[in-house]
């Protein structure tokens, strides 16, 4: 009820292909063997980088680069994954990251969320021209205005400081906007009903708005925090000491380190991703309705 | 009972007039906006005063007028960062688009698969690019890569030389964006898809029309608003290319991969030269705008 636009019949993930129906016809077997050959084919060229990542990560490092390509490994060298810990700061990093990942998404989503109500749903002088600013800057790239960025982060003391990376994720307009266009799918009438019963908007917003667009916070929740996991150029901008790095800038520092053991970097991208493949894994249904909705209504 | 209740009503309704909804309109949006504002407003509008002016991190900034602009009209790198700019976006837009209605359209179909399929078209785009990077980097090697050995095997004698190359970095970056962005594209284009109603094809079909007309005369006008929005997100995200570059090829070799966001960087960062980075990012600013406005015009004529 709260949203069947963004939640396409089909894109439900796991549903399995449904029973012919009349609804649109079998195509010729000819036809079908030819989109399954297709099918195969692009899973094949999509999966190889991920199959040749955990492969090379279980190869002694001379074996990773050879003529003719060895395409499994053999002896499996399990290894690497002892090594990385010890050579590197991996612990750290992902401390780092995940005490990241996490504020920000609790900021983003709380702040987010709480402003997205303000645009949606309470009139108010200006706020037509206040959204406007908001989806402007998500049409302006960040390297366009990185560098003054850069330079207020340098005078408000946050640089080479989490706190820089904080500032720099949490208050994203992608929040506002998400959760803008989710809302806008709640039916008026029940907050109007509920202003007849006396009830502040702050309460409109926690006991009605909150629990009706639990999927869109799920959806915000998880790109928030994949985004944040995956971010490469804040770090590599923002973070010098090593005891601040986070996953991506120190695997890529230890890239540079190690730029000849092939196989213990292929073992530190494997850990890299594996934490953000189980979320996604997990919460896909999330990640295909928030991209849905950002998306088809933008 | 019921008519007190209703003169409470009626009080409580008068006791919210405009300036209490524009408060509370404001105490809402405060803790995102102050955040935003300082953080990502005030560096967008300081952006056009550092640009006209000369300043490294040390010294004050000096407004120069148009100068920094001056020095960029016979910069030649600025010039071979925004032609390799255009070549990637030129190239990475239609491949992406193609790519990814393409996929969409054969995972609308009922065949068996298609949600495992979804779900690794997908993987890609949420992959951390640092990983992706390094991994497309062994793929790609001349030498020992298993990409040039399925083309040996193929017949082809000379394999290109790819990141090393400085003929072939490009396309290679170009490779990986393209495999990378696809899987998010193509669920956009998959919801597009699932909003057109199933009768239109079935009066098509009476009506004789073939599969390919049915795709040129339903699907490509019911998806129009999906691809302008594609478009629009794929030209924003080819004119910012840059991570991906830095990681892959850094530029190189020579200058082949060199792009304006990248150039950017190495001014701002790597030299020091706010004022100059600023003015080339101003340009980066002003293509990105100039682009969504054209794109938003002519959507709106062709929509009426």
């Amino acid at each position: 009820m709260t949203g069947t636009l963004l939640q396409p019949p089909a894109l439900h993930i796991g549903a399995g292909p449904a029973p012919t129906s009349g609804n649109r016809r079998r195509a010729h077997p000819v036809w079908r063997f030819l989109g399954y050959l297709t099918l195969v084919v692009a899973a094949a060229a999509v999966l190889l980088p991920f199959f040749w990542m955990v492969v090379s990560s279980l190869k002694a490092n001379s074996d990773v680069n050879t003529v003719p390509v060895q395409w499994l490994p053999d002896p499996v060298v399990w290894q690497n994954y002892l090594d990385i810990w010890r050579k590197s700061d991996m612990t750290t990093w992902l401390g780092n990251t995940l005490l990241l990942s996490v504020t920000v998404t609790a900021l983003q989503v709380f702040t987010g969320s709480f402003a997205a109500y303000g645009f949606a749903k309470v009139r108010f002088p200006g706020r037509n021209l206040l959204f406007l600013a908001y989806i402007g800057t998500l049409a302006v790239p960040w390297q366009s205005y990185m560098v003054p960025q850069f330079i207020l982060m340098s005078k408000l003391q946050l640089s080479d400081t989490l706190w820089a990376i904080i500032a720099l994720q949490a208050f994203n307009a992608l929040g506002v906007f998400l959760m803008k266009q989710y809302y806008e799918t709640i039916p008026e009438e029940l907050s109007e009903a509920a202003r007849m019963d006396g009830m502040t908007e702050y309460g409109i917003y926690r006991r009605i708005m909150l629990p009706l667009s639990a999927p869109g916070l799920a959806s915000l929740t998880l790109l928030t925090f994949v985004n944040t996991w995956n971010d490469y150029l804040g770090p590599l901008i923002y973070l010098r000491s090593p005891d601040v790095r986070t996953i991506q800038l120190g695997l890529s520092t230890f890239i540079s380190q190690y730029n000849a053991d092939y196989a213990l970097i292929m073992t530190g991208s494997v850990l890299s991703v594996l934490p953000i493949a189980l979320i996604f894994l997990l919460g896909q249904r999330h990640f295909v309705e928030g991209i849905a909705t950002s998306g088809l209504k933008g | 009972m019921a008519t007190i209740q209703a003169g409470r009503r009626r009080r409580r309704r008068r006791l919210r007039p405009a300036w209490r909804n524009t408060l509370t309109g404001w105490s809402f949006i405060l803790p995102n906006l102050l955040g935003f504002g300082v953080f990502t407003l005030v560096p967008v509008l300081a952006l056009f005063y550092y640009a006209f002016t000369d300043w490294n991190i040390f010294g004050v900034a000096e407004w120069v007028g148009v100068d920094n602009f001056t020095r960029m009209l016979g910069d030649d790198s600025f010039f071979t960062a925004l032609r390799n700019t255009l070549y990637y976006t030129a190239l990475h837009i239609p491949l992406t688009m193609g790519a990814a209605l393409g996929l969409a359209l054969l995972l609308n179909r009922k065949l068996r698969g298609v949600a495992f399929f979804r779900t690794v078209a997908f993987f890609p785009y949420i992959t951390s690019i640092v990983a992706i990077a390094q991994v497309w980097n062994l793929l790609f090697s001349p030498q020992y890569g298993p990409i040039n050995a399925l083309l040996r095997a193929l017949g082809a004698a000379n394999p290109p030389g790819w990141t090393v190359s400085a003929d072939w970095s490009m396309p290679a970056v170009i490779i990986v964006s393209t495999w990378r962005e696809m899987g998010y594209y193509m669920l956009i284009f998959l919801a597009g898809l699932q909003t057109i109603p199933n009768q239109l094809y079935e009066a098509a079909r009476i009506d004789g029309a073939g599969s390919w007309q049915r795709f040129r005369n339903i699907t490509l006008p019911s998806l129009r608003p999906t691809t302008f929005f594609v478009v629009v997100m794929l030209t924003i995200g080819s004119f910012k290319v840059f991570d991906l570059i830095l990681l892959l090829t850094d530029g190189g070799p020579g200058q082949s991969t060199l792009v304006l966001s990248q150039y950017i960087y190495q001014k701002g960062f790597e030299e020091n030269q706010f004022g100059y980075a600023s003015a080339v990012s101003v340009v980066l600013f002003a293509i990105c705008f100039a682009i969504t406005v054209v794109q938003f015009a002519v959507n709106k004529r062709r929509a009426s």
